[in-house]
């Protein structure tokens, strides 16, 4: 490679950058167009689907004027925007503590499930997928995709019941949900934190692995098939080597969209499991808010879990381009 | 964000237009000596008698409490026993099972015909009207079901409706996409080719040459839709976001039980078990369809 190729490389790789942060920023601009008229314009008077049927005239323009709602919606969306990137956010209603407050609070418990679910995923789902295409149209294969299907069909919150069922009523190993803290002094700590996660991140990566898994598969499969694969063989590698030297690394392209795409899952899955479970996350978090009508942190969580899915959409993006090179030139 | 045209969820998009391909061995018998179609067009049809059935007729009225007879276990006259308010599991079942279908009929239905609209118009468009409805649809994938069904539901209270409504928006860009990305391939064939210099509109040959290209493919997706609605349904029932009491239905049925799980654990397991075949039958029936109208995907897998 010369110089000159390097230096055409990187500039087509910065273009794609480029390109996709403005796609990302746009979609973000959007989303949070959508969030503030579904919650703010669509109801008509904010104010009044927030005090429900104990709404009187003088309690209306009182929360108006609290929340602002008297002035033009364009003002109210730039301060809220505002408010967003200067990391100075309004004031929950039903709260009346700062919503970042509220969000980082449970994004203790929803961050860690998250990852745990997510690594849970790709272990079982690699390992298991790469097993079927290796034992293709054998016993193993059969029985992973058989196992892969069930996933498909249950759904997670039931898997998180059945588990509560087994783990807590039936073998009383585990509570039945709920969550102890991190720190030791309020009775909690790391070990019992994970403990209280790992049932909720097992019914969340069990649906997920399934997909993952058959993706896995095929796309191992598929790269069987490659040319180089046979040359590889041909020079005399096993077809151990060859599967870990060659085959993995280009199956991972398919995966990785795959995974991806499947972020928004994991984090709506999350909002249902962390309700079975009774974990004080996002998801109870954003129900609290529903019942308490509370349409402020109601939208700066959806605008949160949407920025988030959005996010990984533009991560998972550039990181396509950094594991396969030709895709910066077809998709820039 | 270009990719393929892949539902979240669900990655198993049939990827080209199938060229209108038919089994075409054994007529009406062929299709059910494919394992995984005949075992989901079982389970759908198991699932659409128990529906049609609880139209006319249940064991008990689904909805009446009958606090004496409550937490019963299973017996003659109450086959899968009573809840915590006595009333007939086995009758909440087979009424639940209209809700499944009712929901994934509807936000399938709104999929398809906002969606299939939006790809075909995009196909037969190009330019900046294709660049717009795919970058909508790739915006639409922010907003899961969920997340729409949560703000809807904080202005106008939990309903069926409500949930509908989620559902079928977040189906509009996945068949967007996939019409796009089927009728695109068409439109680069000969017979459109000749149609349009035969001074076709592309309307016409949307309707007539496009459309009937595309269907499989369509309907597959549909299917593998279908039972994803199922799942968002009883998840956002199973949340209190969906159908309402009286109506009964399996994601509620789940959420009442969790309740008595020490006490009756058996009523967190049935209604569990009617989503888990409904659902399974529907992906089988997809798969099934999949190899049958489109052989040449099937041997790629």
């Amino acid at each position: 490679m010369t110089n000159d190729d390097a230096g055409y490389s990187a500039a087509l790789m910065l273009w794609f950058l480029l390109k996709r942060l403005a796609t990302f920023a746009a979609t973000l601009a959007a989303a949070s167009l959508v969030v503030f008229a579904v919650l703010e314009i669509l109801p008509g008077n904010p104010a009044e689907v927030m005090l429900g049927d104990s709404a009187t005239p003088e309690s209306i323009a009182a929360l108006e004027a609290r929340l602002g709602l008297d002035r033009p919606a364009a003002a109210r969306y730039g301060a809220w925007i505002g408010g967003l990137l200067r990391g100075d956010s309004a004031m929950s209603y039903a709260y009346d503590t700062p919503t970042f407050e509220l969000i980082a609070e449970r994004l203790q418990v929803s961050l860690p499930l998250a990852l745990l679910a997510m690594a849970l995923t790709v272990v079982v789902a690699l390992a298991a997928g790469v097993y079927a295409a290796a034992h293709h149209r054998r016993a193993g294969d059969a029985g992973v995709m058989v196992l892969s299907q069930l996933g498909l069909s249950i759904p997670n919150f039931w898997l998180a019941i059945l588990l509560i069922l087994l783990f807590a009523v039936q073998l009383q190993w585990v509570s039945a949900g709920g969550f102890p803290g991190w720190r030791e002094d309020d009775g909690g700590g790391l070990a019992a934190g994970f403990a209280a996660l790992l049932l909720p991140a097992l019914s969340l990566a069990a649906v997920q692995a399934a997909i993952l898994a058959r993706v896995t598969r095929s796309s191992v499969l598929e790269a069987m098939r490659e040319d180089y694969v046979r040359t590889a063989r041909a020079k005399g590698l096993s077809r151990r080597q060859v599967l870990w030297r060659h085959v993995l690394r280009n199956a991972m392209i398919p995966v990785l969209t795959i995974m991806g795409l499947q972020f928004a899952n994991l984090v709506t899955g999350a909002i249902v499991v962390e309700n079975v479970f009774v974990l004080p996350g996002i998801g109870r978090l954003v129900f609290q808010a529903i019942a308490n009508r509370d349409l402020v942190l109601v939208r700066d969580v959806i605008m949160l879990l949407a920025a988030v899915v959005v996010l990984v959409n533009f991560v998972v993006d550039v990181l396509y381009a950094v594991v396969d090179p030709r895709l910066r030139r077809t998709v820039a | 964000m270009k990719r393929a045209p892949q539902p979240p969820g669900r990655p198993k998009v049939a990827g080209s237009p199938s060229g209108g391909r038919t089994p075409s061995r054994g007529g009406l018998r062929g299709p059910f000596r494919h394992p995984s179609f005949a075992a989901g067009a079982a389970l759908v049809a198991l699932l659409v008698t128990a529906a049609l059935l609880s139209l006319v007729w249940s064991p008990y009225p689904p909805a009446d409490i009958d606090i004496a007879g409550k937490l019963a276990p299973p017996s003659a006259a109450h086959w899968l026993g009573t809840d915590s308010l006595g009333r007939d599991i086995a009758s909440q079942l087979l009424v639940g099972a209209q809700n499944s279908i009712v929901v994934g009929i509807v936000a399938v239905g709104i999929g398809l015909t906002f969606g299939v609209a939006l790809g075909c118009l995009a196909a037969a468009r190009r330019g900046w009207i294709e660049e717009a409805v795919m970058r909508a649809a790739d915006f639409t994938f922010a907003f899961p079901a969920l997340l729409t069904a949560i703000m809807l539901t904080a202005i106008y209270g939990p309903g069926l409706l409500t949930s509908i409504v989620a559902i079928g928006i977040f189906n509009v860009p996945v068949f967007a996409r996939l019409a796009r990305a089927s009728a695109n391939a068409v439109w680069t064939r000969d017979y459109v080719l000749a149609a349009r210099a035969a001074g076709k509109g592309a309307f016409h040959i949307t309707t007539d040459h496009v459309l009937p290209n595309i269907a499989n493919v369509l309907i597959v997706q549909a299917t593998i839709q279908f039972a994803l609605a199922i799942l968002a349904e009883a998840a956002l029932s199973y949340l209190g976001l969906g159908t309402q009491p009286p109506q009964p239905s399996w994601g509620r049925m789940l959420n009442e039980a969790q309740t008595m799980l020490f006490t009756a654990p058996m009523l967190a397991v049935y209604p569990g078990v009617a989503i888990a075949l409904a659902v399974l039958g529907l992906n089988l029936l997809g798969d099934g369809l999949r190899d049958l109208l489109d052989p040449k995907l099937s041997r790629q897998r």
